[in-house]
């Protein structure tokens, strides 16, 4: 009888509790996020958070949104979708936040779409695959480039060049997987034919037998790799040492100063679609983006004093929509935060100039992809 | 002799020479004590991880790799004198799953220190592809033939001509009997430990410059190497290495002529069989057991 009583009080100091912490939190503007920090997207979620955390200091620091403080909740999910589920659920049931700015794999991001949806909060995915947005759905919307338009980009600049026949290599990753898909895909738009189409696992450490098999193909004027992580470091060291002498393009899942240093000098000549952000001061001073990307880039690297990724610059565009997007509200409505994040017109970003629309969640066009070549071991724009 | 043959030949010796030092680890363990030690592919990712910190720290190549190889070499012996000593009396497979928790805390402990992402090595004398009949190399390639046969060689010397060498095989062939005579056998597998953390380490090293590495290296290469040992008959160093050979040309043929998505299959699809018609290996010797 007791130990029930006791079991009541308890219950009741919880519910107690539950119903305090709920009125503290009406005092601040909650974002939730549940991002990839540790595990093998590591490289993705570990920006992408400092990012994240970075930013909303500052805003505190400058007087708060709506007179607000803003909360970040942040769960880790160590690029597992399962768990990224039910964070997403604990976010959102037992966290309230007002809109969710996460997801750092595409997997875990389409995995929580469901809930997002019935539970009606609206969702900036931090993932690439097109199938976020493609169908449209009314809660979700994202900020990277989607891998459809970095092989549309690629194809438009084979194009420009004059090749007609194409060889692809890809990594049976998701992102390699998903790559390969586009590129098949798109292709036959851009008049060009893929004449062989090579895979490789994410973890193997040798691919000359497949690019043996491209170099002894006849006709290919280029070759396309799709993959991220250490893959296309070495499928390009291995063309240099087959001493293949056709044009390599690279994926935008390179985009990062350590496939440089990972392909060493193997990289030379080599071109990827990138954001803008890679060049940062490299920019037309007529570009829009330049202020943007230069500011980001300074804050980043002096903060946490490593070199700035575009993954990071996904996570300030999908905050800063967010920010604009409560503003603009001038509340935390769901619906209205939702329907303002949906208007936003000419957000100029890290990845590019954003005009969203009811048809259209990402905003972005192609234009956003900038062509690479890496020369000297920098980026370089191509013209 | 086709051009593109040559060429998947080449790359599959390169790298089953990487398999072969892995495999020879796994076997000069096994002699010596009966235990699988999961914890071998550990030892790749040491050696070249190390190497890479090393060298960041701005010391000279040869000074980075030879502490790489002795810090491996002390981890090596630490597992063996404060995770496998410990439990001696305990059942082979429990000495095995402690080897597979031992690897999992090495992985654990390389993640903080060195970080999650892929490091590359620089090669040890260039870049520059080499032409033979058509089919290309890279400097590196020779490098880790040349440096697997130096250390098969002085493996094969060590235990035929020295006394340790002979010590280790006696106690392989029956370990109480080795007592008797005066072998001291738990120094003997500490030493196995320490040697075979060396080839470890040696393997990753050499390889690094080709393949890159990161925390998580050890585990593709030491299963790779596990089944080389298999394939070769558990136990035999001989066998080893022929294993890893045969492995590494088996992937590359795959890849090349077959499909490089089932190139990861090839080693396990070998394996199945050769277990299955040949249950010692190739060159294992037939188990007899005595009733």
């Amino acid at each position: 009888m007791l130990k029930r009583v006791a079991i009541k009080g308890a219950m009741a100091l919880a519910v107690s509790a539950a119903l305090i912490s709920g009125v503290q939190a009406a005092d601040t503007i909650k974002i939730g996020s549940f991002l990839a920090v540790t595990g093998p997207a590591s490289f993705l979620g570990d920006p992408e958070l400092k990012t994240l955390q970075m930013y909303v200091d500052k805003i505190n620091a400058e007087g708060g949104l709506l007179g607000k403080q803003v909360e970040l909740v942040h769960y880790d999910t160590a690029g597992n979708a399962q768990k990224a589920r039910t964070f997403v659920k604990r976010l959102i049931e037992s966290d309230n936040v007002d809109l969710i700015v996460g997801g750092s794999t595409s997997g875990a991001t389409l995995a929580v779409i469901p809930l997002v949806e019935s539970a009606k909060v609206p969702f900036i995915s931090l993932a690439g695959a097109v199938a976020i947005v493609d169908p449209v759905k009314k809660w979700v919307f994202k900020t990277p480039h989607t891998d459809r338009m970095a092989a549309e980009k690629i194809f438009e600049d084979m194009k420009s060049r004059g090749f007609k026949k194409v060889a692809l290599i890809s990594g049976t990753g998701g992102f390699g997987r998903s790559g390969r898909a586009q590129a098949t895909q798109v292709i036959g738009k851009y008049g060009l034919e893929l004449v062989a189409d090579e895979t490789y696992g994410p973890k193997d450490t040798d691919m000359t037998a497949q690019l043996t098999k491209i170099k002894s193909t006849a006709g290919v004027d280029a070759i396309l790799n799709f993959g991220f992580g250490q893959g296309p470091a070495i499928v390009t060291k291995n063309y240099k040492q087959l001493g293949i002498d056709l044009p390599l393009y690279q994926s935008h899942g390179v985009a990062s100063k350590k496939f440089i240093e990972l392909a060493g000098n193997a990289s030379e000549g080599v071109r990827l679609p990138a954001a803008a952000l890679l060049l940062a001061e490299q920019l037309p001073d007529s570009s829009a983006q330049k202020p943007v990307v230069v500011k980001y880039k300074t804050e980043y690297e002096q903060k946490y004093n490593s070199e700035v990724s575009t993954f990071g610059g996904h996570a300030y565009d999908g905050l800063m929509l967010a920010v604009n997007a409560i503003k603009k509200a001038g509340s935390t409505d769901k619906e209205k935060v939702r329907a303002a994040i949906e208007s936003t017109k000419n957000y100029v970003g890290t990845g590019g100039v954003v005009n969203m629309s009811a048809e259209d969640h990402l905003g972005l066009d192609l234009s956003a992809f900038k062509i690479l070549e890496i020369r000297n071991g920098d980026w370089t724009l191509v013209k | 002799m086709s051009v593109e043959f040559l060429q998947y030949l080449f790359s599959g010796v390169t790298i089953g020479a990487t398999y072969a030092l892995v495999g020879l680890g796994f076997a000069i363990i096994y002699n010596a004590s009966h235990v699988i030690n999961f914890a071998q592919g550990e030892f790749i990712m040491i050696g070249s991880m190390a190497t890479v910190s090393f060298l960041a720290m701005g010391m000279p190549m040869p000074v980075a790799i030879l502490l790489a190889v002795a810090l491996a070499v002390v981890t090596g012996m630490l597992l063996q004198k404060f995770a496998v000593a410990p439990a001696k009396n305990a059942d082979v497979v429990t000495i095995i799953i402690i080897t597979i928790g031992a690897s999992i805390l090495l992985r654990g402990l390389a993640q903080v220190f060195w970080g999650k992402s892929f490091h590359a090595l620089p090669a040890f004398s260039g870049n520059e592809p080499i032409n033979i009949a058509g089919a290309t190399i890279v400097p590196q390639n020779l490098w880790v033939l040349g440096v697997t046969l130096v250390i098969v060689a002085a493996v094969s010397w060590f235990f035929t001509k020295t006394i340790i060498g002979k010590a280790i095989l006696a106690t392989s062939h029956n370990a109480d009997a080795a007592k008797l005579v005066g072998i001291n056998t738990n120094m003997i597998l500490l030493f196995a430990f320490g040697l075979s953390a060396l080839l470890g380490a040696v393997a990753g090293i050499i390889v690094a410059p080709i393949t890159t590495t990161s925390y998580e290296v050890g585990i593709m290469l030491g299963l790779k190497g596990f089944v080389a040992a298999v394939l070769g008959g558990l136990g035999s160093g001989v066998g080893a290495i022929v294993g890893g050979l045969i492995l590494g040309i088996a992937e590359a043929m795959a890849a090349g002529y077959i499909s490089s998505d089932y190139k990861d299959a090839v080693p396990f699809v070998i394996i199945l069989f050769i277990l299955f018609f040949m249950p010692s290996g190739l060159f294992g010797s037939r188990g007899t057991e005595r009733v």
